[in-house]
């Protein structure tokens, strides 16, 4: 490990003049570091948080944010299973159209306002106009009603299988709720004021773009009696305050973990991470069991990738542990090998049809290729360099496609000129592209509604913008159907489906880890990192 | 003198409104849509479409330039696009922690500069020369980020004197605020020093071989005299020059120094406004540098009439 070896030689020869040096310092620290009763947790969050309106953008630290600030009706728990969180219970009708939700006591809002059913309907027609599933949710919605002031009526007007699981959805966006007046907000744009009824209060006044986030402990919340389990049980605030504090660049965190400047550093860099390891005061552990899935993303306009033999072709030219090592390094941070478009670990876990990425064979791809009519031309890899997820699986994908013989132009550019760059429709040679390379949350690709990925509605679709009838019937039918059995068997046909017509290639599930001191405790395992539960000793 | 002032900032208003007009086509005709991000993976055209709608993307350009030129002459530069927080009031959070910086930077660089570049001259070809230009060379060629890497190291995980990054303000504590300025001050100098180091060395070596240099000498005063008085004055006008233009230098130091440090002043704004496109965040701050180095400008070339009395305006 070269650099701990460099820090140490510097660190000693440092020490050794340092002996001769006559200086104090210890009053130098004190003075930095105020003496304060309070509890505190200081955070370096994976980026940094520019909007605060969680319906507004899907952006995961917005989504982190609003969990400390804002509650949810229901939640999802460690089993995957959805749990009432806001909601003291609810009950289906016997044709199961109509859902009657009533909201548990003691729930109140930071500006000292009960929670009331009202709340709750605007604030799921909000986010029913932003949201993916809750856009699908809306349309088999006949009516949305607060029936008084705790209870919500939801009547479908056919049936629906994933009603909890959409008002449950653990990942961006989620139905959080917020007060009425906030939530009549146009969802196109941002609410003007961040009130939740959640177990921590925004500091507004204390917010930095860029440099801070404040948050403090609400102390009117009441938390439910179970422990505290993935987003759903307990909300326990264990500390009067949390800060986010935005630390750039990866080197200075790390230090400023190591010198104890910091309690919790959500995503070291994984090349860094040796050196963190190696102190022993400090945790390093992979909060989020789930883990991300790395994504392959094909322009389905143009050719070559228009034709699904060329699709095919790449699936069978690429290797899913070529782009873990390069974007994860160490393989005690992702498997070795995850067949399922609906990942492993989730509950539609599932090998079928998966032997393409499984087996590389560069002639059965060379062989596909040449049968799809691939003419030679230039294909367009973008490439955000400055993300290094992203730009590892470019760079693998590139050689690959190399490999069997394709023309590969890699596109140089930063992230955010990506994500402009990605919803151009125009051909490849006039600003559009072939691939794109991006990455998911497990939690967001658990089944396939919430996997944007894999629906082919062609101009409506995810960048890339696949069409696939029989992949659409089979979304539908799986969310309509009520019993998981069957659920599964349509599962299985669905996946047989994408590996043959390859929406995009799933290039790896690996774990983020994620480092924190030895006297934080109580660090939920969890797919987004939570701040309840947690206290500092 | 007081009218060259007074015509000299008159004059700043039209080098402004070139710089706003130029600031403004550079960024609204570069690739990159605000929308496009904010509305994220799920968003249909539609959406987008509003969103850009809202922001008020869609309007002709001119619109858009001739709504934000009649703000910024009240006063207004405008909201984040991102976070809705007023650009004024973004950067005014900003103002303090850059502008400390800088100043520090420059008290050290030029407190420590002058004299090691007077007495390189002063021992030309001694190893003391030799010593003084090769920490200018070391200072001037190693990157910003390396030098702060290596002064955490040593300055805060070695020693521990210094804390690793952040920024308090003076006003909260003095001590603090001396902890958290150091490192970077230092980080920030090398290359400013190293400049001025080498600026000072030159322009002493050239007035040293003057006729005037060694009457002095001859008529026997001190070496500290004829160097400081005699040589130094003559030679700083040259050497105030190089200080006003290594502020431009600074400035591009400061984003990366503010980077390692994690001091939220004006440069990271500006980083992280780009990476974003945002655009009103943007102008404003390139309005703010470019007025500040314009006044700059003028500062020196105020100066130079203290150093040579030969020089009016």
């Amino acid at each position: 490990m070269p650099k701990t070896a460099l820090a140490d030689l510097v660190t000693k020869s440092v020490r050794t003049v340092a002996l001769s040096t006559p200086i104090a310092a210890a009053g130098f620290m004190s003075a930095v570091l105020p003496a304060s009763a309070q509890s505190e947790l200081k955070v370096v969050p994976h980026a940094d948080l520019r909007n605060v309106d969680p319906i507004w953008t899907t952006a995961y630290i917005t989504r982190n944010h609003a969990y400390l600030v804002f509650d949810t009706l229901f939640a999802l728990d460690e089993n995957l299973e959805v749990q009432p969180q806001m909601a003291e219970g609810h009950e289906v009708s016997e044709d199961g159209l109509t859902y009657t939700i009533t909201l548990r006591d003691g729930l109140t809002f930071h500006d000292g306002s009960d929670v009331t059913a009202e709340d709750v309907v605007a604030s799921i027609e909000r986010w029913g106009a932003r949201d993916g599933m809750g856009q699908k949710l809306m349309d088999v919605t006949e009516s949305l009603e607060a029936e008084d002031d705790k209870t919500v009526v939801l009547t479908l007007s056919e049936p629906y299988g994933l009603v909890l699981q959409s008002l449950g959805k653990i990942s961006s966006n989620v139905p959080f709720i917020m007060p009425k007046r906030l939530a009549e907000t146009d969802p196109n744009e941002q609410v003007e004021e961040i009130i939740g009824s959640g177990p921590f209060q925004f500091v507004a006044d204390e917010w930095e773009p860029g440099n801070q986030v404040v948050y403090e402990k609400f102390e009117e919340y009441v938390p439910r009696d179970e422990p505290a389990s993935y987003a759903a049980g307990g909300k326990v605030a264990n500390v009067d305050r949390v800060e986010w504090r935005y630390i750039p660049d990866a080197a200075t965190a790390s230090q400023a973990l190591l010198a104890g400047e910091v309690d919790y550093y959500e995503q070291p860099a994984v090349d860094l991470l040796p050196m963190i390891e190696a102190d022993p005061t400090i945790n390093v552990e992979t909060v989020d069991p789930l883990g991300s899935q790395g994504v392959i993303r094909f322009n389905f306009k143009y050719p070559p990738f228009d034709d699904k033999r060329a699709r095919q072709a790449a699936l069978w030219a690429v290797e899913q542990a070529d782009y873990m090592y390069s974007i994860m390094g160490d393989p005690e941070y992702f498997e070795e090998f995850c067949g399922a478009y609906f990942m492993c670990g989730g509950p539609y876990e599932t090998d079928v049809g998966s032997e393409p990425l499984r087996e590389k064979d560069l002639e059965k791809a060379k062989a596909l290729l040449e049968e799809s009519g691939y003419d030679g031309r230039e294909v367009l890899i973008l490439d955000p360099t400055d993300i290094p997820v992203a730009h590892g699986q470019s760079l693998v994908t590139a050689q690959a496609l190399r490999d069997i013989g394709m023309n590969v132009r890699l596109v140089a550019m930063d992230w955010a000129t990506m994500t402009s760059r990605r919803a151009v429709r125009d051909a490849p040679e006039d600003g559009g592209w072939n691939i794109f390379p991006t990455w998911w949350l497990a939690a967001d690709q658990l089944n396939p509604i919430t996997n944007i990925s894999v629906a082919a509605s062609g101009d409506d679709a995810w960048f890339g913008w696949p069409e696939n009838e029989k992949i659409e019937e089979l979304r539908d039918d799986f969310a309509r159907e009520t019993d998981p059995d069957t659920q599964m068997e349509i599962i299985e046909e669905l996946q047989a489906e994408l590996y043959d017509f390859v929406p995009y290639i799933p290039t790896g599930q690996y774990y983020q880890p994620t480092a924190f001191r030895d006297n934080v405790k109580g660090v939920l395992e969890a797919p987004v990192p939570f701040f309840w539960n947690i206290s500092v000793e | 003198m007081y009218v060259y002032i007074i015509r000299r900032l008159v004059a700043t208003i039209p080098i402004m409104a070139l710089v706003a007009v130029f600031v403004f086509m550079l960024l609204h005709l570069s690739p990159g849509d605000p929308a496009v991000i904010i509305a994220g993976d799920f968003a249909s055209e539609e959406q987008v479409n509003s969103i850009r709608e809202a922001l008020g993307l869609n309007d002709p350009l001119y619109v858009q330039f001739g709504g934000w030129m009649i703000n910024l002459l009240q006063g207004d530069m405008g909201n984040s696009i991102y976070s809705g927080i007023p650009v004024t009031k973004l950067i005014g959070q900003r103002v303090e922690p850059t502008l400390m910086l800088t100043l520090c930077t420059m008290v050290i660089a030029i407190s420590l500069a002058i004299p090691l570049g007077v007495i390189a001259a002063w021992k030309v070809g001694t190893w003391i020369d030799r010593v003084v230009m090769t920490f200018a060379v070391f200072g001037f060629s190693v990157p910003v980020f390396v030098i702060g890497y290596l002064l955490i190291l040593g300055g805060s995980r070695a020693l521990g004197w210094f804390p690793v990054q952040g920024y308090t303000s003076i006003f909260e504590s003095v001590p603090g605020f001396l902890s958290h300025i150091t490192l970077p001050a230092l980080t920030l100098g090398a290359v400013y020093m190293a400049l001025i180091a080498r600026m000072t060395r030159a322009t002493m070596l050239e007035v040293l071989n003057e006729d005037y240099v060694r009457t002095a000498y001859a008529k026997g005063l001190a070496t500290r005299k004829v160097l400081t008085k005699h040589a130094l004055k003559n030679a700083m006008v040259p050497i105030s020059t190089t200080i006003g233009l290594g502020v431009a230098l600074l400035i591009g130091g400061v984003v990366v120094t503010e980077s390692v440090f994690a001091i939220p002043g004006l440069g990271r704004l500006t980083v992280d406004a780009v990476l974003r496109t945002d655009y009103p965040v943007i102008q404003g701050v390139i309005l703010v540098f470019s007025f500040t180095y314009v006044l700059l400008n003028l500062a020196i070339d105020l100066t130079y009439v203290l150093f040579d009395p030969r020089i009016r305006y």
